[in-house]
């Protein structure tokens, strides 16, 4: 196999080398698909020309499922088997979701994630979920015609570490590799930072059809910053429609509804929070199944009543993301309006009001998401070209903490910290003789264990006896670029080591993925060994390109028997990659980055000392 | 430069202010230090390095980690201080020293107990009045601190302030959560 080049770092990527990559909204009402095509980002429309594919699945009995417009079509006459807004119970159990009595599901409540019953049989969020994947999945390889070698998702930034872990797990089940899980207002930020060429301080908010966000970003010289977010992921349009459908009921004194009357009245009041956008008062007229009449109008006074209080929680996470940001209103440049439930006048008016300033409303409050996120997918898919090159830092939402005597929260990772992050936290022994120590891993803003998040538990074994107190055991908390946590812990007096990594439990594991790949309807034409085989070849070769490379460039630094161990591990891998032997690729790969890991670190170090004396700063710096 | 410079001067474990190349004193210009924390974060973070392969990804994360890690602590004229004077041998031991002037801690609880009682009487302008004096107050032991660290190389009285500092910190952050608690 021949070589190819790949630029250095600074150096940009040759046009026949495009690797494709796309960016996708997975929202909780409707879903997009974005990619870059000739430097610019476009949303991809299906075959007749929609952009959107709202986030509905039916499933029907013979286990086939429909996605988007043609399972809108079965909302209220199936309600049981048409899932929408499965967002909403991504990394929930059944006690998190709110109205969940008037949902039409049958819930089944299981540990970490709740599932619902349907004619096809017990889904998760997370399969629900897969299966909208896939479709933009499709789409993206229908219209760009070649392999996708990664996506860019984007999930809500107060979406904790469950509710992450379950948006990786539905992208992995719809075969799509995973480059980057993206913050929405991060994602809104780039868009319309690269395409204004903004600088100084903006605030994204947010608001969608199941979450709000607020970010606060520092835009300068092609880095965005977020400085602080905040916001609700139970908070959006699905609320205010509530808000509106619990009125019709009132005024309308209707006595308990079927499930097909609630999805209807829901959808009436939905239609009638969107008429409102643009009128003064909308009529709402439904006949109903057992043949009682609804009808009413709902007038911009009553809408802005009824719905106040939930316009002030987006206000006060908005004071909250400030405070957390050290700026007051005066410091911000600009606020950019995301998400479809914005174009609700009372929400651009109290906004305006907050701020002291127009809120900006240029870019397509329902496309802007996905086009940052296809921008991020094509710059980690290696596509950077010179002169359009960014970075962006983003931090994590939540605090993380541990779980000490008496049920108290231990903090080890404050909120709005900029990840990559990494904290240690020392803990001892509180009995003579304990030997073991159970590690409790919470996430939330609350001094108490029972109203923060559960992400993990976990035993620490074989700590020598000791007495009390003297034992330590430090705990380590990482959180990785896409905001994912993971913990180890050791006891380290005696050099014993006992040493545990744990992925929060809420997720599923990779065998468990395995199975539901294998039965995955989508998946069913394609030989998953086949695929498995094919990323790995990819990414063997992926390694080969990487490592040939950084040999060109900073070859000086390695001593001649270095170099002859790192050229023989490379033959090795070469000789095999194109075998359909999988462990032997994969016993190649391993020896290749074990042999390449002393040049690696001398070459980060090479790097930044380099940009200290060698170059000057500004050169450098993006 | 020959590969054994590299096992030898690595920046990943020098002190934060020479990773980023800064003087180690308190008193530091707030846009030099996020200048050099972007600049450095543009070399090494993980997305700069996508192309590469996992053992260099993992190299990447764990030097964003730790350029995070330092501007966290320089950021803040607190944890700056406190981080400084344990570079010096001056450790002010936050946690275990708890020895403070009598008055000092008086005044402290005076203060903690008049936030707690505005906070459970929702007293907004009390809380706002407090935290503007408070920060005042910090912003003065900050400059303090300059003066103490940087001019008079008095590490032990330096060290005091800081236990002081770390108590006023503390009570600011509960004034937030006040204010938090009260504004609907």
């Amino acid at each position: 196999m021949a070589l190819l080049q790949i630029a250095e770092p600074d150096e940009s990527v040759a046009p026949h080398q495009h690797r494709l990559a796309i960016g996708i909204d997975l929202g909780t009402t409707n879903s997009l698909v974005a990619t870059v095509r000739s430097g610019m980002s476009v949303v991809l429309s299906d075959e007749k020309g929609h952009p959107l594919l709202p986030s509905v699945v039916r499933y029907s009995a013979d286990g086939k499922a429909d996605v988007g417009y043609a399972a809108e079509f079965w909302k209220s006459l199936d309600p049981k088997n048409t899932i929408v807004s499965v967002k909403r119970f991504m990394g929930r159990g059944h006690a998190d979701i709110a109205h969940s009595e008037t949902l039409p599901y049958d819930f089944v409540d299981a540990e970490g994630m709740v599932k619902i019953r349907t004619v096809a049989g017990i889904k998760s969020p997370v399969e629900i979920s897969a299966e909208i994947l896939n479709i933009l999945r499709l789409r993206g390889e229908t219209s760009l015609g070649g392999e996708i070698i990664g996506a860019v998702i984007t999930v809500p930034a107060y979406f904790d570490d469950a509710q992450r872990q379950a948006t990786k797990d539905a992208a992995q089940l719809a075969g799509l590799n995973v480059l980057r899980l993206l913050n929405e207002p991060t994602a809104a930020a780039i868009a319309y930072g690269l395409d204004n060429a903004a600088e100084g301080v903006y605030a994204i908010f947010d608001l969608g059809g199941g979450t709000f966000d607020i970010s606060i970003l520092r835009l300068a010289k092609g880095i965005f910053e977020v400085l602080a977010t905040g916001g609700d992921s139970a908070l959006g349009g699905d609320d205010f429609d509530h808000r509106v459908f619990c009125w019709i009921i009132e005024q309308a004194g209707l006595k308990p509804l079927t499930l097909n009357d609630t999805r209807l009245l829901q959808g009436h009041a939905r239609e009638a929070k969107e008429y409102l956008s643009q009128h003064g008062e909308a009529p709402i007229t439904v006949k109903l199944s057992s043949g009682e009449y609804v009808d009413l109008v709902l007038t911009t006074d009553i809408f802005t009543e009824i719905t106040r209080t939930l316009v002030q929680k987006t206000l006060s996470a908005t004071k909250k993301a400030l405070r957390d940001a050290g700026l007051t209103v005066a410091e911000v440049r600009g606020v950019v309006m995301v998400g479809g439930s914005t174009r609700m006048p009372q929400i651009q008016r109290a906004v305006g009001e907050l701020f002291k300033q127009e809120p900006l409303n240029n870019l397509d409050p329902d496309k802007v998401v996905a086009l940052g996120a296809a921008m991020q997918a094509n710059l980690l898919a290696g596509n950077r070209a010179a002169g359009d090159d960014w970075l962006l830092l983003d931090v994590i939402p939540l605090s993380l903490g541990l779980e000490t005597m008496g049920g108290l929260v231990e903090k080890v990772i404050p909120r709005n910290s900029t990840i990559p992050v990494a904290r240690a936290q020392e803990f001892t022994t509180f009995k003579d003789g304990q030997t073991a120590m159970s590690v409790h891993v919470v996430q939330g803003e609350r001094d108490l264990v029972s109203v923060c998040r559960s992400l993990a538990r976990f035993e620490l074994r074989g700590i020598p006896p000791m007495v009390a107190g003297a034992a330590r055991i430090r705990v380590t908390f990482q959180v990785d670029a896409d905001g994912l946590l993971s913990v180890s812990a050791r006891e380290q007096t005696t050099g014993h080591e006992a040493r545990i990594e744990v992925k929060p439990s809420y997720g599923l594991t990779d065998n468990e993925i395995a199975e539901m790949l294998k039965d995955s309807f989508s998946h069913a034409r394609e030989d998953a060994s086949l695929r498995a085989l094919r990323e790995l070849q990819v990414e063997a070769r992926r390694l080969l390109e990487a490592i040939h490379s950084a040999l060109i460039g900073s070859a000086e630094i390695l001593s001649l028997e270095e170099r002859a161990h790192i050229d023989a591990a490379m033959l090795q891998l070469q000789n095999v990659v194109d075998s359909d032997d999988r462990p032997v690729i994969d016993a190649a790969m391993n020896a290749l980055s074990d042999a390449t890991n002393t040049f690696a670190a001398r070459r980060m170090d090479q790097s930044v000392q380099q940009a200290f004396t060698g170059k000057n700063i500004d050169q450098i710096t993006l | 430069m020959s590969f054994e410079n590299f096992v030898s001067g690595s920046r990943f474990s020098a002190d934060h202010f020479a990773l980023l190349d800064l003087p180690r004193q308190q008193g530091l210009d707030s846009a030099e230090l996020d200048r050099r924390f972007r600049h450095m974060q543009a070399l090494v973070h993980p997305d700069r390095h996508v192309q590469a392969g996992d053992v260099q990804q993992r190299l990447a994360m764990q030097w964003a980690t730790r350029v995070n890690e330092a501007y966290q602590v320089l950021k803040s004229p607190g944890q700056r201080a406190l981080y400084l004077l344990t570079l010096l041998g001056f450790d002010p031991q936050v946690e275990s020293n708890t020895a403070m002037p009598i008055a000092f801690l008086m005044q402290q609880m005076e203060f903690r107990e008049e936030v707690m009682a505005a906070r459970a009487a929702s007293d907004e302008v009390f809380l706002d009045a407090a935290h503007a004096t408070l920060q005042r107050d910090i912003i003065e032991a900050h400059q303090q601190l300059i003066t103490l660290i940087d001019h008079q190389h008095d590490y032990k009285a330096a060290a005091e302030l800081v236990r002081k500092l770390m108590f006023q910190e503390k009570l600011l952050h509960e004034i937030n959560d006040a204010l938090e608690a009260v504004t609907p």
